[in-house]
């Protein structure tokens, strides 16, 4: 489904990634840990299309197609989705009045009929009994001034509603207490079927209990410096990245 | 066209024409006269005028606009996608400066309310109304005013006894209603409610038919103390009218005055807000919303200023510019001596959609009192492109998503207003304007 060869990409003439390699198949979880900084935003944002990074080398191939040519929209009407590390506050737009458009949107693109207020409103009801999100939220503007949780679950949320092929979920974990964490593990889980696969960014081993990975990658320095089943995850809990990280760097000068 | 010296004789002219026509009441023919001789002597106000320094009203000095004619025919079903609300409105209708009952509906009023038309609550005589009129808009400071209290005819007078509550909102429509030739009309507003009343009024401000008309339009809102008013004015004159208006109001002690000015149509738009704090514990907020495209030019221009302690103001202003559109805001507070523990806000925040749009931000601090706390705060800024980015993995376009930012920006401000029926209005009016407000996909 998901075929990553050597991808660089640069920010501001910073090279950020530099050569990763991943193939997902469809039904897979795939768990990305690593360090602070070592980019594993910047693959999840390459991947869902963000422009300001920009891809210097390699290629990512989604259900065979050159992903890294479609506009980041396109990419959401063929199945693929972000749940972001820090959602994006928006004033004056409420979660539901977007998440219909955008909806909708996709389905005029997948050649379905637009949902129309009342069959949406049952779609959004019986989302949000999935992840436990309250009604209120979803009329609130936005993402403005909801707590670090709830903006959390309610990435899970939109996920649900657009059902991707291909969700990508940034540090989804974080700043989640413990109920919260069970609720959205339950969420992804239920999700999960063999036509989907999931790529899970995460710093810890705690949420792979919940959702668990079929492969574990580290990706350190912006390349994917070890993979593994997920016992990988408990040893890195244990042993933390030093390791890796000495090992990558013995590797550099050879790659470099 | 016309030179200045020419246009402002053809008012002076005016003011001689209709003075030598109708009765006047004793009264209010010095004040009439003290006006015109003001605007005789000042004329139109030009770039020179600190207060005028970004906007520039030779379009209106140098276009010829007609008197309108006597009861201008004019269909009720022209006014219905005007309207607000269902029949639980007091609905005023003023075309063309006049105050047209057949067209208003007044529901049952409590007593001593008075609620129609300006010029007949002026003629019986009402000793409060006569004590209130013109004290608030400054016809010696502000020319248009000046014009507005020499020539106005009628408009809209809204009087509420102490203690009184009108539950319905009070809803006035201005019609400046052009035929073959560009119009003038000169409206006049008087609304004067009583200690501890309570009230909701809408001004909405339109143009009807297809030549460039003129809107002068001057309304004083006297708050008694305790009073509580939620007002509204809502421009939605075509783009190829002018507005200049003058809105005064002056609060009482503990009362509160909140309004919403939204300017969502109109070539050349000037708005005008006075507010004077002139009781302990007074509290005056004004939002304001503005979207323009193409050549729109509109000016916010506000004073609010506390002559007593204890007092807040508030203002919150929001405007989106595309195209080669500008905006003006200037916002000066004033803070008088003895106005201790005053506390004041102002913020500006505006969105610029294309390279060409200009807007200037203009904060005015005069503050005399040592124990106060007073800020402001201005944004000119695109749009996110973090945010843009955010709504596109969600399978917006570029153009829905971008759209869909423009809309929040504004909707963010339209939230606060209360009366529900008056906030979907203006939301469809917004989604109208906003197509033609967002920057082409090539310009990404
Ligand atoms: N505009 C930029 N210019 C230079 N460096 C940048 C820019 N944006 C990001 N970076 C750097 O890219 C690196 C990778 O960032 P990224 O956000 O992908 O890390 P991460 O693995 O997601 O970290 P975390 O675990 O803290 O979320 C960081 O060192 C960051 O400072
Ligand atoms: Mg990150």
């Amino acid at each position: 489904m998901l075929e990553i060869r050597n991808l660089h990409a640069q920010v501001d003439g910073h090279e950020i990634l530099r050569g990763i390699n991943l193939t997902v198949r469809p039904g897979e979880v795939h768990s990305i840990m690593g360090p602070n900084g070592s980019g594993k935003s910047t693959l999840s944002q390459v991947l869902a299309g963000r422009e300001t990074y920009v891809v210097t080398d390699g290629e990512v191939l989604y259900n065979g197609r050159n992903l890294l040519e479609l506009a980041a929209d396109e990419r959401a009407c063929e199945g693929v989705f972000l749940a972001f590390q820090y959602p994006v506050e928006i004033p004056g737009v409420s979660t539901n009045y977007f998440l219909r458009a955008a909806l909708n949107s996709v389905r005029k693109y997948r050649g379905q009929d637009e949902l129309d207020a009342m069959d949406f409103l049952k779609l959004v009801r019986e989302k949000a009994r999935l992840v436990e999100i309250d009604d209120k939220l979803l009329n609130r503007s936005l993402n403005e001034g909801f707590s670090g949780g709830e903006k959390k679950r309610n990435e899970v949320f939109q996920m649900a509603v657009l059902e991707p092929a291909l969700a990508i979920l940034d540090e989804t974990d974080s700043g989640l207490d413990i109920d919260a964490l069970r609720i959205v593990a339950d969420g992804v889980n239920k999700l999960r079927s063999p036509e989907r696969a999931f790529l899970v960014i995460t710093h810890y081993q705690r949420l792979l209990n919940y959702i668990v990975p079929d492969h574990v990658h580290v990706l350190i320095d912006g390349r994917i410096a070890r993979s593994g089943g997920k016992e990988l995850a408990l040893e890195l809990e244990e042993k933390g990245y030093g390791w890796l990280e000495k090992e990558a760097r013995r590797v550099e000068p050879v790659s470099a | 066209m016309l030179t200045t010296k020419d246009a402002r004789d053809s008012y002076l002219a005016a003011f001689e024409a209709v003075e030598a026509s109708r009765a006047v009441a004793g009264w209010l023919a010095p004040i009439r006269k003290a006006a015109i001789a003001r605007f005789a002597e000042v004329g139109f106000p030009s770039l020179r005028n600190e207060d005028w320094k970004y906007t520039d009203v030779s379009p209106i000095a140098d276009t010829e606009f007609r008197w309108a004619a006597l009861n201008e025919r004019l269909h009720p079903g022209s006014l219905e996608p005007h309207w607000v609300g269902g029949t639980d409105v007091h609905r005023l209708v003023v075309v063309n400066g006049r105050y047209r009952g057949t067209l208003s509906s007044v529901g049952s009023l409590p007593r001593g309310v008075r609620i129609g038309s300006l010029a007949a609550a002026l003629q019986d005589g009402a000793d409060r109304l006569q004590a209130e009129f013109a004290r608030l808009a400054d016809y010696r400071g502000r020319p248009f005013t000046a014009l507005n209290t020499a020539l106005f005819e009628d408009g809209a007078v809204v009087f509420l006894p102490p203690e009184t509550v009108i539950e319905w909102p009070i809803h006035v429509l201005y019609v400046t209603l052009g035929s073959a030739e560009p119009v003038v009309a000169h409206p006049r507003t008087l609304i004067v409610a009583g200690a501890n009343s309570r009230l909701t009024v809408i001004e909405s401000f339109v143009s009807l038919g297809d030549a460039p008309c003129l809107t002068n339009a001057v309304t004083e809102i006297v708050a008694e103390d305790g009073a509580r008013i939620d007002h509204y004015k809502a421009g939605q004159d075509n783009d190829d009218s002018f507005h200049v208006g003058e809105t005064a109001a002056r609060l009482g002690r503990d009362s509160a005055v909140r309004s919403h000015v939204v300017t969502l149509g109109g070539r050349l738009v000037r708005n005008e807000y006075h507010a004077v704090l002139d009781g302990e514990g007074g509290d005056c907020t004004i939002h304001g919303l503005y979207l323009l495209n193409g050549r729109q030019h509109v000016d916010n221009h506000l004073r609010v200023e506390h002559g007593r302690p204890h007092c807040t103001s508030r203002e919150f202003f929001k405007g989106v510019l595309a195209d080669q559109s500008r905006g003006v805001f200037t916002g000066r507070i004033y803070v008088a001596e003895d106005a201790q523990k005053t506390d004041a806000k102002q913020t500006h925040m505006s969105l610029l959609l294309s390279e060409e749009a200009r807007v200037e931000s203009r904060p005015q601090l005069e503050i005399f009192a040592d124990d106060v706390r007073c800020t402001h705060g201005a944004t000119i800024g695109q749009v996110d492109d973090e945010a843009l980015f955010y709504l596109r993995t969600r399978g917006l376009d570029a153009d829905a998503a971008r759209n869909l930012l423009v809309y929040g920006f504004a909707e963010d401000s339209l939230q606060q207003v209360r009366y529900e029926p008056l906030r979907r209005h203006l939301e469809k009016r917004l989604l109208d304007r906003l197509p033609q407000a967002v920057v082409r996909r090539d310009e990404l």
